[in-house]
């Protein structure tokens, strides 16, 4: 397999310093050497590749924009370089990365106790221990506030009871950051440990998406655990909005990742499947078509994700220029795969080609972490003034 | 142990090459550069032998200023520090000069080991490693597959023709040119490229190590492959015909031997 040469059209590197472009070489000759050659089976299998985790670790990509505790203190758009090349593997591969540092190692970084940051950054940083994030159940998903876990003081002591579902990593966490409203109706977080009576996970099976990841349900009953393991910092949703926004704009970047996976493989195709007097189907104006929409997307998405992450490294990036990345990216990123199909043809459908994976991932991505209208609402009540939403 | 590791940043494998309108090297603007892979694997080697022998890994490269991206990757994946002789018209430099700024560099450095990769993925003359070795009084071996360090002294095994090895002994200090795949490289990980930018990068003009240049070859021009078709009908009696096909398969097609 050849390595990956990039997609960039109008010199975007040289906007990129170059130790921005050493990450991104880092993480793009992992995936090529590392898991570009086992994903399709991972795929074929429904099977996450934990045999990859220590590498990831060691190379420093779990919780790479977080300073101390092992971490690597990256700047934003370093991280978003290495989600771009992570999803350029697999979506579910970059959503593993994705949980553990923005929805895990994140709400532990800016909202734990220092304690909590002790216990947990070390061993989430250094993939010893896997982590999971509860917010979604499965009656309240583009509105959690909605929630029905309940957390219930008894001495020093919490008491769980809910349901959280299609939580990435949820069977294989070892610590499950848990969002639950306290009798005073607040939404709080909580570290619960695995193997924690009451606690129980199951895997969702039967996925057409996101195969190469662990997609589980949590069911809490009753399930206690120590006071202490509240996260102090974190009162209200806002909290847990906080985080997403961390995971969103990895997304934002992550897509694409698979967008260029599947423009690569597209061109490449294009130029070499010959139809018609034997001229390569590159030479169909209605090929052209696709290709160059693809590529201006891109583009056009490349510099969306520099700009915010160069506002985030700033200290300036609002909520809402993250949502604009997430909706943006993924849908480009989804109709780049269609396009790409559609080029390849029937070759397209099977997995000798990343194409059809990648589109089934991006419906899954398309959707979670604010579904992609749910950000058009978020951008529409910004610019209006009027929240939407109902 | 000091080691000193010359790495060469070179067009990307897969970079589309399109020709400068001089005719005598490859337009560079829209393709990408990254650390010549010989040299990547003497780099590996390099920190290898420190890990397990300590001391330090000096990193040195010859050319522009887009060079120091090599240097930072070299610096990245752990080499100490690094020195850059800046060149803008590094290509116009022959074999010989390349070596000769690069000893005026690493005179004053006193290294036990001078590492190369066995050639560059650009020009490929495979004679920087090996002149630099006479220009700084060293002994050298070439086509380097493993090292292993004795008291003062070095095993090295040889790549040789047709899946032959040869072991030989070397004395240190001394110059080797290294093998594609003696080792697995190492990734930069991103501890290491943040830990790389608070390590020295020392820039020396070429200019200031090798004033003037006596060149003693000369790129005339490097070209595309060039395809001809030429159609010649033999005329005669056949045993003639036959002579002449022959004749031609042998010395202008050499698509048969000549004995």
């Amino acid at each position: 397999m050849p390595a990956f040469p990039g997609v960039d059209f109008i010199d975007f590197d040289s906007l990129l310093t170059d130790e921005e472009k050493l990450v991104r070489q880092t993480a793009r000759q992992f995936v090529d050497e590392q898991v570009l050659p086992i994903i399709e089976a991972c795929n074929r299998e429904g099977r996450f590749p934990t045999e990859l985790i220590p590498q990831i670790a060691e190379l420093g990509f779990l919780g790479a924009n977080l300073t101390g505790y092992g971490c690597a203190g990256m700047s934003n758009v370093e991280y978003g370089l290495v989600m771009q090349e992570l999803e350029r593997g697999d979506s579910g591969l970059r959503s593993f990365v994705s949980v553990q540092s923005a929805l895990v190692m994140y709400p532990i970084y800016t909202y734990g106790s220092e304690a909590q940051k002790e216990k947990w950054l070390p061993r989430l940083q250094s993939g010893k221990a896997i982590g999971c994030f509860g917010l979604t159940e499965p009656q309240f998903g583009s509105n959690p506030g909605g929630m029905l876990t309940r957390a219930r003081r008894k001495g020093d002591r919490y008491i769980l009871n809910g349901e959280k579902m299609w939580i990435t990593n949820g069977s294989v966490a070892d610590v499950c950051l848990i969002w639950a409203k306290t009798e005073d109706d607040v939404v709080r977080g909580f570290l619960v440990e695995r193997g924690t009576p009451g606690l129980k996970a199951w895997d969702v099976h039967g996925k057409w998406s996101l195969r190469a990841s662990v997609t589980s349900g949590l069911a809490m009953t009753d399930c206690e655990i120590p006071a202490e393991n509240l996260l102090p910092g974190a009162e209200g949703l806002k909290a847990a909005l906080s985080c997403l926004t961390q995971a969103r704009y990895g997304i934002g970047w992550g897509a694409i990742g698979a967008a260029m996976a599947c423009y690569d493989t597209a061109l490449r195709y294009a130029r070499t499947r010959k139809q018609f007097a034997n001229r390569p189907i590159a030479s169909h104006q209605l090929v052209q078509d696709k290709l160059v929409w693809m590529i201006t997307e891109i583009t056009k998405a490349q510099l969306l994700a520099l700009h915010v992450g160069r506002l985030k490294d700033r200290g300036r990036a609002h909520h809402t220029h993250i949502s604009m990345l997430k909706m943006n990216n993924v849908w480009m990123a989804l109709e780049t795969a269609r396009k790409a199909r559609d080029i390849l043809g029937a070759n397209g459908i099977v997995d000798d080609y990343c194409i059809m994976r990648h589109m089934n991932n991006l419906e899954s991505v398309y959707t979670y972490e604010g579904t992609h209208d749910i950000h058009k609402l978020v951008i529409g009540e910004r610019i209006t003034g009027i929240a939407a939403y109902v | 142990m000091k080691i000193a590791v010359c790495v060469k940043q070179v067009p990307a494998k897969d970079a589309p090459l399109h020709i400068a309108p001089d005719g005598t090297w490859i337009r560079e603007t829209d393709i990408s550069f990254e650390m010549n892979e010989p040299d990547s694997y003497a780099l590996e080697e390099a920190l290898r032998l420190k890990e397990k022998h300590g001391g330090e890994v000096v990193a040195i490269s010859l050319g522009p200023e887009r060079a120091k991206q090599t240097l930072k990757e070299a610096l990245a994946k752990g080499a100490d520090r690094a020195i850059h002789i800046a060149d803008e018209e590094f290509y116009r430099l022959d074999p010989l000069a390349a070596a000769q700024a690069l000893a005026r560099a690493l005179e004053p450095e006193r290294c036990d080991l001078v590492l190369t990769g066995l050639q560059s993925d650009d020009h490929g003359f495979g004679q920087t490693g090996v002149l630099l070795a006479e220009l700084l009084g060293l002994p050298h071996a070439t086509i380097i597959m493993s090292i292993e360090v004795q008291d003062g002294s070095l095993r090295l095994k040889r790549e040789l023709e047709a899946g032959w090895f040869q072991w030989i002994e070397l004395p240190l200090p001394a110059l080797l040119t290294i093998q594609s795949g003696i080792n697995k490289v190492r990734y930069a990980t991103l501890k290491g490229i943040m830990a790389a930018k608070k390590k020295e990068i020392r820039t020396i003009p070429r200019t200031e190590l090798l004033p003037s240049l006596a060149p003693t070859q000369k790129l005339e021009r490097i070209y595309v492959p060039e395809k001809t078709k030429k159609t010649e009908f033999l005329q005669g009696p056949p045993k003639e015909v036959a002579a002449k096909l022959l004749e031609k398969l042998k010395h202008e097609a050499r698509v048969l031997g000549s004995s």
